[in-house]
């Protein structure tokens, strides 16, 4: 170790704000540890995901909408073919094949096995990708707040085939890009990308004044509009009425998704629908909104991102993710000054929280999510799953499955909800899988020096030192109290 | 809402006008203190088809409407009769001999109040409690168990099972949590030395943990048996089912345990297929049912065990040997609570002008009145707590009494 240099502040900043040490990390980052997170949050586009086998989600929704007109093709082929076999039959003779045996040809039209669904496929690429770019990311911490934003403005792959195809796109098209830039652009990106209009089914909301509504008589749905001020941007108790959610709900209809057959947009992509457009000028928080068409519903957003409720919401959630459950005040209202201040600049914000002296001196509270406690185990052991189908299980197996919160907002980032008794338990067994297949890494006291360092505890290294077999010390190392807490 | 001894009130009526007494057998003064109910909560994920599960083979529309998926009483596969209407799906014995026994029911025709055909949104309905979809902070057995808190002396604990609680069971009550093995456990030993290391530097971590594994150790104590043991089987496979009934069972038998529990089964979205699949999903439920009498022990008699789905799926088969997503489904209940060996429906009947929309069998029970009714005889709490705090905006939907052998 350098004289001079900071090893706690090393530890800081790999674990509270990034991934977990690589081997050499704590050594590199201890000369100047607030620079080594500067340094990585300044590169050019740093936050961005890209490589050849990613689609954009209008070509990876192409592709889906391909395939479900294949399998219903395929299926009223059959009905077609069994119509004719049923009037063949003798009467009655349907009725027998009541049990498993014997199902009729053609029964099932999934494809073989060999070729997995296309929604499994591109969702297994986006996570190997996603997973790879964690745990290479220098400190982490760009990755941690495109993580955070993640769970911020969340959608579900449980909702179904469309979210899972557009899960991972979301994530690189709405919020890396945007991730250390303007909060307004990620807002305005989010809400109108597909997988999120999809998700809190403003695709089908339709202006109950507006040409189609008249039509069909049908209407509004307010889901959207209700979570983007609940969750997205005031938050609860930020000063909203049930009628600025009808407001917001009026003036983001018509912000769809164009379908397979669409004519007035690319299939897969946003499209604004006009003729669902409720009509008029609603008063949003107080705010009359005059402008027609998608223009509207663009000047609400900017202007609740510019709110002050919405500067006070995102630092607290901020602070409550990185520092701890009570998030400190100080930290608290730094980071909202500067969001404020500069208008939602998210860099600015990361600057803040990094220059906060109370975020270097505060004690490890929280501990990691199962997906940080993963990647940083990748980190320091710089062994990667080769199918991303295992990583997804354990995720799974810990109770947090990639993209599929339980609900709109996202999953819970306190510690009694990471630590409780199950998930401790569960986290065991997964350690335990993981130490099992680690091969050729070393000494496992080697593993605790990358990960820990000097600040590996007395009692951890004669823990480690004493297990019956490698893989039981692997399991305590990365089990122990300096590779979990963050 | 007519409650029959399992023959519909519209086939009555069809065979001639028989009065029929309403089945309302509200709980006697029974001493509260000699009993100590339970309460289970199976929600089966994808809609399961009811039209398959209990047949209406006395039907005269069934067997053509459901084609090749048709059950018969008679035949190889035959299925399991419950009275001269219903039948049973074959893969069901042990709720036959349950029903049988007087210690089983079945509730059909009935449905949650949400009439669209999205599971995401049907599972939100059927677990919040909520009267539309869009509300996913907490579940109804959660907020039954919080409203229980002020009224019991005796402070009654939630299960849920799985990584992830199902959402029934989340909100503001606290519940344990426990979660059959996914992943081959860590030995005792390396769990020995982590407390130990624990408790010394991170006691926060230390409670956890060992709470964590004292669970664990009580749900899967004396271990499992035969195959239950081996495989360590998907909540959509028969082995996985089991083994969360047996351990949520023996967490619920402990004297100082939990008291209701929540968890759920995948797999029952049968677009394609659907014979083979419903009979290997039918069968881990029916493991699942006998894991709990064995399990609960004492603690059977006390017990009601409710099954319970987002909707049903389309009276008409598709073209790939299976249903689409449809209205009305069955609710299944059993345990030594139960008041048996009826099916509880007011029969809609299958002929096209007698489907919902034309496609699925329609509802004619409001499955929140059941639920509703399942926890105001086992707990005691009030309609009007039931109606509020339980099940909000859910007055129209009265607790349908009687399930619960008086």
């Amino acid at each position: 170790m350098v004289i001079g240099s900071d090893p706690r502040g090393a530890l800081i900043a790999l674990d509270r704000f990034g991934l977990g040490a690589k081997p050499g990390d704590l050594a590199a980052a201890a000369a100047d540890p607030r620079g080594f997170l500067l340094e990585e949050i300044r590169r050019p586009n740093v936050g961005r995901l890209e490589n050849a086998s990613l689609l954009p989600s209008n070509v990876a929704l192409q592709a889906l909408f391909a395939d479900q007109q294949a399998r219903r093709i395929e299926r009223e082929r059959n009905i077609v073919e069994k119509t004719t076999r049923i009037s063949m039959a003798e009467p009655g003779a349907a009725m027998a094949a009541s049990g498993p045996a014997a199902p009729p040809p053609n029964a099932d039209s999934r494809p073989k096995p060999q070729e997995p669904p296309i929604d499994q496929k591109l969702f297994r690429a986006e996570a190997m990708a996603r997973f790879e770019k964690q745990a290479s990311a220098q400190a982490g911490f760009v990755e941690r707040l495109v993580a955070f934003w993640s769970n911020h403005f969340v959608v579900s792959v449980a909702k179904g085939q469309f979210v899972r195809v557009a899960a991972g796109p979301f994530e690189r098209e709405a919020i890396r890009p945007h991730a250390l830039g303007r909060f307004a652009d990620m807002l305005a990106a989010v809400e109108s990308h597909p997988a999120m209009l999809f998700y809190l089914d403003n695709q089908r909301s339709i202006g109950p004044g507006s040409a189609a509504g008249r039509f069909a008589g049908k209407g509004l749905n307010e889901n959207l509009a209700r979570e983007i001020l609940e969750l997205h941007t005031l938050g609860v108790g930020g000063g909203y009425s049930q009628q600025d959610v009808t407001a917001l709900a009026r003036i983001i209809t018509g912000w769809s998704v164009a379908e397979a057959e669409s004519e007035i947009g690319e299939p897969g992509s946003f499209v604004f629908k006009a003729n669902w457009h409720e009509p008029g000028a609603p008063v949003l928080l107080g705010e009359r909104y005059p402008q027609t068409g998608r223009e509207q519903g663009a000047a609400a957003l900017a202007a609740i991102a510019r709110h002050p409720a919405t500067a006070t919401h995102i630092a607290t959630k901020l602070t409550r993710h990185f520092i701890a459950d009570a998030p400190p005040k100080p930290i608290v209202e730094a980071l909202a000054k500067t969001f404020r201040d500069t208008d939602g600049e998210l860099s600015a914000v990361a600057e803040t929280l990094i220059e906060s002296d109370l975020a270097w001196s505060a004690p490890f509270s929280k501990i990691r999510t199962p997906e940080e406690f993963l990647v940083a185990t990748a980190r320091a052991t710089g062994v990667l799953p080769t199918d991303p189908g295992q990583y997804l299980n354990m995720l799974k197996a810990m109770g947090r499955p990639l993209w599929q919160p339980p609900g709109p907002n996202g999953y819970p980032d306190t510690l009694d909800a990471l630590a409780s008794p199950e998930a401790m338990k569960l986290r065991l067994d997964v350690a335990w899988q993981i130490a099992q297949r680690l091969k050729n890494i070393g000494h496992p006291l080697s593993l605790l020096d990358t990960a820990a360092g000097l600040a590996a505890s007395r009692e951890t290294r004669e823990a480690v030192s004493r297990a019956e077999s490698r893989p039981q010390a692997l399991a305590i190392v990365l089990m122990s109290p300096e590779f979990q807490r963050r | 809402m007519t409650v029959s001894s399992s023959l519909s009130r519209r086939r009555l009526l069809a065979l001639g006008g028989v009065s029929l007494a309403l089945a309302h057998f509200p709980r006697g003064a029974r001493a509260a203190a000699a009993r100590d109910p339970r309460l289970v909560v199976i929600v089966l994920r994808g809609a399961l088809d009811g039209l398959s599960a209990v047949a209406p083979v006395g039907d005269p529309d069934y067997a053509a409407v459901r084609g090749s998926l048709a059950l018969s009483p008679i035949g190889d596969k035959r299925a399991l009769p419950l009275d001269g209407f219903f039948a049973l799906h074959p893969s069901m014995p042990v709720f036959a001999r349950l029903y049988k026994e007087g210690r089983a029911s079945v509730v059909h025709a009935v449905a949650t109040g949400y009439r669209e055909r999205s599971h995401f949104d049907g599972q939100d309905v059927l677990e919040s409690g909520h009267a539309g979809p869009g509300h996913t902070e907490s579940g109804w057995l959660n907020r039954a168990v919080f409203a229980l808190e002020s009224t019991t002396p005796a402070r009654l604990r939630g299960l849920g099972v799985g990584a992830a609680a199902p959402l029934v069971m989340r909100g503001p009550a606290p519940a344990l949590g426990w979660a059959p093995q996914v992943l081959p456990p860590a030995g005792e030993d390396l769990a020995q030395r982590l407390l130990d290391l624990y408790t010394h530097g991170d006691p926060t971590l230390a409670a956890a943990l060992r709470a964590g594994l004292d669970a664990d150790r009580i749900a899967t104590s004396g271990g499992l048996t035969g195959d239950v043991a081996k495989a360590r089987g998907g909540m959509d496979q028969p082995n996985g089912m089991r083994q969360a009934a047996m351990g949520a069972a023996r967490l619920l038998a402990t004297p100082d345990g939990p008291r209701v529990a929540a968890l759920a089964f995948d797999g029952w979205d049968t677009h394609a297929n659907e014979n083979s699949l419903l009979a290997t999903r039918l069968s881990g439920l029916d493991g699942a049912l006998e894991q709990f009498e064995t399990g609960l022990g004492e603690a059977w008699k006390d017990t009601a065990v409710v099954v319970i789905t987002e909707f049903g799926r389309t009276a008409r088969i598709n073209g790939t040997g299976g249903s689409d997503h449809g209205t009305a489904s069955v609710a299944f209940l059993a345990g030594g609570a139960v008041r048996g060996a009826r099916v509880v429906a007011d029969w809609p009947g299958l002929k096209t002008n007698q489907l919902h929309q034309g496609r699925d069998l329609a509802p004619t029970q409001d499955l929140r009145s059941v639920l509703k009714g399942l926890i105001a005889d086992q707990f005691g709490l009030s309609a009007q707590t039931l109606a509020e705090k339980v099940f909000p905006d859910s007055a129209a939907a009265p607790p349908l009494r009687g399930l619960i052998a008086g």
